[in-house]
C-alpha cells in the first residue's frame, strides 16, 4: 500500500520576462534552493521528476534530457511526465507516485520553463498544439481556445466582462506581495482599467492575459520515515487526482471542466474529504486567463456551476476573507507570471507555504490546515489537482 | 504487492503506414490488447502514453492520446522516455494500491518526418554542438569509434550483430527488414559517419503498441499465462555528449537496481533471455557489457561464438531486435516488451525458444539520449 | 530569503549573445481512414460524418472509431452544410501576437444532423469589420452556411470551405 509522502523543502527563481540565464541554469538555481531548505545534499536524492511544457519554447528537442544535469539527475532515475499547461502539477503527483510506491524514498521534483528563446514569439509554438488535419490549415492562434471557451462560460451562466475583471483585479493585487513576482504584472488594477485595455480576442482582454515567463521551480519530497527523520512539521501530499478529456475539443460543451471535476474527485476521494467546501481552505486554481479560476473553482466542486463568478463579488474568494475560501493568495498566474510547468509548481509551493505560515505578507487570514493546488492544459482537456495538509 | 502484463497488443512495425492515422493505427494495438487481456477500456484505472512532441511534429502531443485508447476521462498522462521507464511509470502508479490496471501506449510515425536529421539535430546542445552542422548521426559514430577503439573490436564485429538480428527477424517471418545477410555483407554497407554504417543503424519504422499490467489480484483472478514484472530500473547519464565514456552508464544504474529488485545475482545464469536496444549494432554489444552480462570486452568474442545465437547459450533478441523490426523510436521498448511476452508465454513461433522463464529487457531512448531502463520479467506457474 | 535570476529589458536582451537555429522541421502526416473520405467529401462540396449505431452519435470531425464505445463506427453519413454557433471569438491577434486591424472571427460550429455538441473550428465571414459589427451580427445559437471555394480550386483541405456566413431570415 502507499506510503505516505511529504514536502520537506521548495525553491523558486524570479519570475523574468526574459532571464539571462540558460533554462539549466534556471532549474539549478530552483532544485538548489528546494535542497537548502530540505537540508539535503543532492547525494540524498533518490530520484529526480522534471515538468516542463513544449520543447518548441526553446527549440530542444528531447528537453527533459536536455535539462536533466540542471536539475541534478546526473546518474539517477530521472523521467519527464507531461500534460501541456497541467504538467507543474502534475510534477508533484509524479514524484508522489514514484515515493508512495516504495520504490523511492527521496524525489526532486524540478519545473522549469523558458519561453523567451522561442522566436518570433513563443505563441506561436502553441500553434502546433491545434490537430494537424483540421484546425492547424486554418492559421490559427492560441488565444483561440480561450477566447471560445470563456465566450461559451458567460454565454451559459450570463457572466459579465466587469465580473470576469474582478479575476484580475484580485490577482494582480495579491502578485504585489510575491517576492518573485514578474516586472510590470502585479499592481492596484480597478475593473475599468482591466476593461479598457486593448481587446486582443474578444472576450479576453489583455489585462485578463497572463504573460510569458522564464522562471523555475522545485520541491523536495520524501518518504514518511525520512520526513519523520529530518523534519518536525512535515507538509504532506494528502490526495492526487488527474484527468484527461477527449482530444475532439469542439465536440465537447465548454462551459464546463468536467476533467476538473473528476481529477478533484479523485484527490477529494485519496484524501477523504466528504465535504470540500468545509474542508479546504486555501486554494490556488489555475489562471492563465482570468474567466479560468472561476471556470477552475467550479469544477473543483468550490462553487456550483456559475456560481462563482457570484461569489467572486462578494469577496468570497479573497485572501483576508473570513468565511470564503482564499483562492489564488500567491497573485497566480496573472499576479506572479506564468512561466507554464513551472508556474503549476509554484502554486503547489503556495499552499505549502500557506500551509508553514510562511507566506508572510500573502498568509491568509483564516486558519488552514488543509489547501489545494490545481492546473490545467492541453486543448482545454487536462487537469491536476494536489491536495496538502499540515 | 506484485505487478504483472496481462496483455499485449501490436501494429506491427513497417516502413510506411498511409494507410491509416496516428490514432487508427493506435486503436488496432490498443484494441488487440484490451482482447488479449480480457478487459474493456473502463475497467483501466490509469494509462500511460510515451511521445516526444518534434517526433509527432505536434506541440504537446499528450492531448492527441486518449481516443483511441477508450481513456477520455480516466487518469492519462505522458512520459518523455524509452519503454522500460515508460513501464516504470505505471509499474509505481499500481504499486502505490490506488490503481489496479494500468495501459501503457506507444507508437511511431517516423515516416511522416521529412528531415530526419533535422529533427534528431534539435535534441543537440543549442550552444555547443548544434552550429556544427554535422549531420546528428555522427554522435553514434564517435561513440562507436570510443567503444571499439576502448575494448580492441573492429566493425566486422559489430556487423555480426546485425547480420544475427536480421536473420532471426527473417525467421520469425513479422518484419520486412529479415534477411540473411553475412558480417561481410553489411561492410559493404555505406559509410555513414565512419565506423557507423548504414545496415549498423536500425531502418525508420512506423507502428503502435499497448501493453496492459494490473495487480496480483486482477491478474490470478485473470488465470493464465501470469507474467510477473519481478524488476524494474531506469536513470539518466548526460545530454552533454562530451561527458559519454562509450559504456552506457545509464544501463548500468538501471540495471543495478532491477536485478536487486528481482533478487538477481548472475545474470546470465538467473534469466534465460535478453531483448536488448540494438538502435544501432555497436549498442547491442555496449548494453550486453553494461548489463553485465559478459565482463568489458569480452561480448565481440562471445557473440561470434554464438553465445547470444538463437541456439545460444543467452539467446539475444530473438525476434531481430531493432534492426531487424525496424526502429520505431520510443515504442522499441514497448515491441521488446511483447516480443519478450510472446516468447515467455511460448508465442514465439519460429523464434521460440525452450520453455523459457524469465527475460531480460533493456531499452535506451535513442540518439541522442544517454536514457535508459531495465525490465525482468518472471513467468509464473 | 533570496530568489535568483537576472531579469533583461528588451534593450538588454537584443544585446545578449544568442545563438540562432532554424529547423527544417516539415511533416506529411498520414491523414488516415477516416479524415481522406472526409477531405475527398470536401473536394466535392460535401461534408462527411460518421455514425456509431452502439452510441447513435453522428461524429464530425468523422472517426472509424467511436471513442466511447470504443468499437468502430458503421456509417458514413452525409451533412449538409448548415450549422448553428455554438461560440465564437472576435481575435485581433496572429500568430505571432503582432496585431491586425481587420479581426478574424473563428468560431465553434455544430453542423445540422450531427449530435448534441458535435462542434468544428472555422471561422465566420461576412459579419463585419469592427468589434462592435461583430458583437451586433452574431450571436450564439445562430444559424450560418457554409462558404466554398470554387470547385476548380477546391484541394481537399478544411480550407475548401472559405467561412460559414449568416443565414439571412426570410421575412
Amino acid at each position: 500500500m502507499a506510503q505516505k509522502v511529504a514536502i520537506l523543502g521548495a525553491g523558486l527563481t524570479k519570475f523574468m520576462r526574459r532571464a539571462k540565464e540558460t533554462g539549466k541554469e534556471l532549474a539549478f538555481e530552483a532544485a538548489r534552493m528546494a535542497l537548502e531548505e530540505a537540508n539535503m545534499d543532492i547525494s540524498e536524492i533518490d530520484c529526480v521528476v522534471m515538468a516542463t511544457a513544449p520543447d518548441m519554447f526553446d527549440g530542444v528537442h528531447m528537453k527533459g534530457d536536455w535539462l536533466s544535469d540542471g536539475a541534478g539527475a546526473k546518474r539517477k532515475p530521472y523521467m519527464r511526465s507531461y500534460v501541456g499547461g497541467g504538467s507543474g502539477v502534475f510534477a508533484i503527483i509524479h514524484g508522489w507516485y514514484l515515493v508512495a510506491s516504495g520504490l523511492f524514498d527521496t524525489c526532486l521534483v524540478v519545473a522549469e520553463e523558458k519561453m523567451s528563446s522561442c522566436m518570433p514569439h513563443p505563441q506561436g509554438a502553441f500553434n502546433a498544439i491545434y490537430d494537424q488535419f483540421l484546425e492547424r490549415p486554418l492559421g490559427v492562434n492560441l488565444l483561440w481556445i480561450f477566447s471560445l471557451e470563456m465566450m461559451r462560460y458567460m454565454h451559459v451562466h450570463k457572466i459579465s466582462l466587469e465580473t470576469i475583471a474582478l479575476v484580475s483585479v484580485k490577482n494582480k493585487r495579491n502578485g504585489l506581495d510575491h517576492p518573485c513576482t514578474q516586472k510590470g504584472i502585479a499592481g492596484e488594477y480597478t475593473v475599468k482599467d482591466i476593461l479598457n485595455s486593448e481587446v486582443i480576442a474578444y472576450p479576453v482582454y489583455r489585462l485578463m492575459v497572463s504573460p510569458v515567463t522564464d522562471a523555475a521551480a522545485a520541491i523536495v519530497i520524501t518518504s514518511e520515515h525520512e520526513a519523520k527523520r529530518r523534519t518536525d512539521n512535515p507538509i504532506w501530499i494528502e490526495g492526487v487526482g488527474w484527468c484527461l478529456d477527449t482530444s475532439y475539443w469542439t465536440n465537447r460543451d465548454l462551459y464546463y471542466p468536467k476533467y476538473v471535476e473528476y481529477a478533484a474527485r479523485m484527490a477529494y476521494d485519496m484524501a477523504g474529504i466528504k465535504d470540500p467546501r468545509k474542508e479546504i481552505h486555501v486554494v490556488e486554481p489555475y489562471d492563465p486567463f482570468a474567466y479560468k479560476e472561476l471556470h477552475h473553482l467550479e469544477g473543483l466542486l468550490l462553487a456550483d456551476k456559475g456560481e462563482a463568478p457570484k461569489l467572486l463579488e462578494k469577496g468570497f474568494w479573497d485572501r483576508d476573507t473570513k468565511d470564503g475560501i482564499p483562492s489564488c493568495p500567491s497573485g497566480g498566474l496573472l499576479g506572479v507570471g506564468n512561466p507554464i510547468a513551472a508556474a503549476g509548481l509554484m502554486k503547489v509551493i503556495e499552499i505549502y507555504l500557506q500551509l508553514k505560515g510562511e507566506a508572510g505578507k500573502r498568509q491568509v487570514k483564516r486558519e488552514v490546515k488543509r489547501g489545494l493546488a490545481q492546473a490545467w492544459g492541453d486543448l482545454m482537456q487536462v487537469g491536476t489537482v494536489v491536495i496538502l495538509s499540515k | 504487492m506484485n505487478v504483472y502484463i496481462i496483455g499485449i497488443g501490436l501494429s506491427p512495425p513497417r516502413k510506411i503506414s498511409p494507410e491509416v492515422s496516428f490514432r487508427e493505427m493506435i486503436y488496432e494495438a490498443a484494441e488487440k490488447a484490451y482482447l488479449d487481456a480480457g478487459i474493456e477500456p473502463k475497467d483501466v484505472d490509469t494509462f500511460v502514453s510515451l511521445s516526444e512532441d518534434y517526433e509527432e511534429g505536434t506541440a504537446i502531443f499528450d492531448e492527441y492520446v486518449p481516443d483511441q485508447l477508450g481513456a477520455m476521462l480516466k487518469p492519462v498522462h505522458t512520459i518523455c522516455a524509452d519503454g522500460a521507464t515508460g513501464l516504470a511509470s505505471l509499474f509505481a502508479q499500481i504499486k502505490t494500491g490506488h490503481f489496479k490496471i494500468g495501459v501503457l501506449e506507444a507508437h511511431s510515425k517516423l515516416s511522416n518526418i521529412l528531415y530526419h536529421s533535422h529533427v534528431h539535430a534539435m535534441a543537440l546542445d543549442p550552444v555547443f554542438v548544434r552550429p556544427l552542422e554535422i549531420n546528428p548521426y555522427f554522435v553514434a559514430g564517435l561513440e562507436m569509434d570510443m567503444f571499439l577503439d576502448s575494448r580492441g573490436y573492429d566493425e566486422l564485429d559489430t556487423a555480426y550483430v546485425v547480420a544475427k538480428n536480421r536473420t532471426n527477424a527473417l525467421l520469425f517471418g513479422r518484419s520486412s527488414f529479415g534477411s540473411f545477410i553475412s558480417p561481410e555483407e553489411v561492410l559493404l554497407s555505406e559509410s555513414v559517419s565512419d565506423p557507423l554504417r548504414e545496415l549498423d543503424i536500425a531502418p525508420n519504422a512506423d507502428g503502435a503498441c499497448v501493453i496492459v499490467i494490473a495487480n496480483e489480484e486482477i491478474a490470478k483472478e485473470r488465470g493464465r499465462d501470469l507474467i510477473k514484472i519481478a524488476g524494474i530500473g531506469f536513470a539518466e547519464f548526460t545530454p552533454n555528449i562530451e561527458r559519454w565514456e562509450g559504456d552506457a552508464e545509464y544501463l548500468k544504474v538501471a540495471a543495478r537496481k532491477a536485478y536487486s529488485k528481482a533478487g538477481i545475482k548472475n545474470p546470465v545464469k538467473d534469466i534465460d533471455f535478453a531483448e536488448i536496444d540494438d538502435t544501432f549494432s555497436y549498442k547491442e554489444l555496449q548494453h550486453i557489457e553494461a548489463l553485465g552480462l559478459v565482463s568489458f570486452g569480452d561480448s565481440a568474442e562471445a557473440l561470434k561464438e554464438g553465445f547470444f545465437d538463437l541456439g545460444g547459450e543467452f539467446p539475444v533478441n530473438p525476434t531481430g531486435g531493432n534492426i531487424g523490426n525496424g526502429n520505431t523510436s520510443l515504442m522499441n521498448g514497448l515491441r521488446a516488451i511483447y516480443d519478450a511476452v510472446l516468447q515467455l508465454r511460448g508465442d514465439a513461433g519460429n523464434v521460440q525458444l525452450k520453455s523459457p522463464e524469465s527475460a531480460l529487457i533493456a531499452t535506451w531512448k535513442g540518439l541522442p539520449s544517454a536514457s535508459g531502463g531495465v525490465i525482468i520479467l518472471r513467468r509464473e506457474g | 530569503m533570496k530568489f535568483e535570476g537576472i531579469s533583461l529589458g528588451l534593450k538588454e536582451f537584443e544585446k545578449e549573445i544568442k545563438v540562432e537555429w532554424k529547423g527544417k522541421l516539415e511533416y506529411e502526416w498520414d491523414c488516415g481512414i477516416a479524415l481522406s473520405k472526409f477531405m475527398e467529401g470536401l473536394k466535392h462540396g460535401k461534408i462527411l460524418a460518421r455514425k456509431c449505431y452502439a452510441c447513435g452519435r453522428i461524429m464530425i470531425p468523422p472517426r472509424m472509431f467511436c471513442e466511447r464505445c470504443f468499437r468502430p463506427t458503421d456509417e458514413w453519413i452525409e451533412l449538409g452544410d448548415e450549422g448553428e454557433i455554438l461560440t465564437f471569438s472576435v481575435s485581433f491577434v496572429n500568430w505571432d501576437a503582432s496585431r491586425r486591424k481587420k479581426p478574424e472571427i473563428p468560431a465553434v460550429i455544430r453542423l445540422l444532423g450531427t449530435s448534441e455538441n458535435m462542434g468544428i473550428l472555422h471561422k465566420l465571414g461576412e459579419v463585419g469589420d469592427t468589434l462592435e459589427e461583430v458583437l451586433k451580427n452574431v450571436k450564439i445559437g445562430m444559424k450560418v452556411k457554409a462558404v466554398w471555394k470554387k470547385e476548380k480550386e477546391r484541394e481537399g483541405a478544411i480550407t475548401d470551405i472559405l467561412y460559414f456566413k449568416p443565414i439571412k431570415r426570410r421575412k
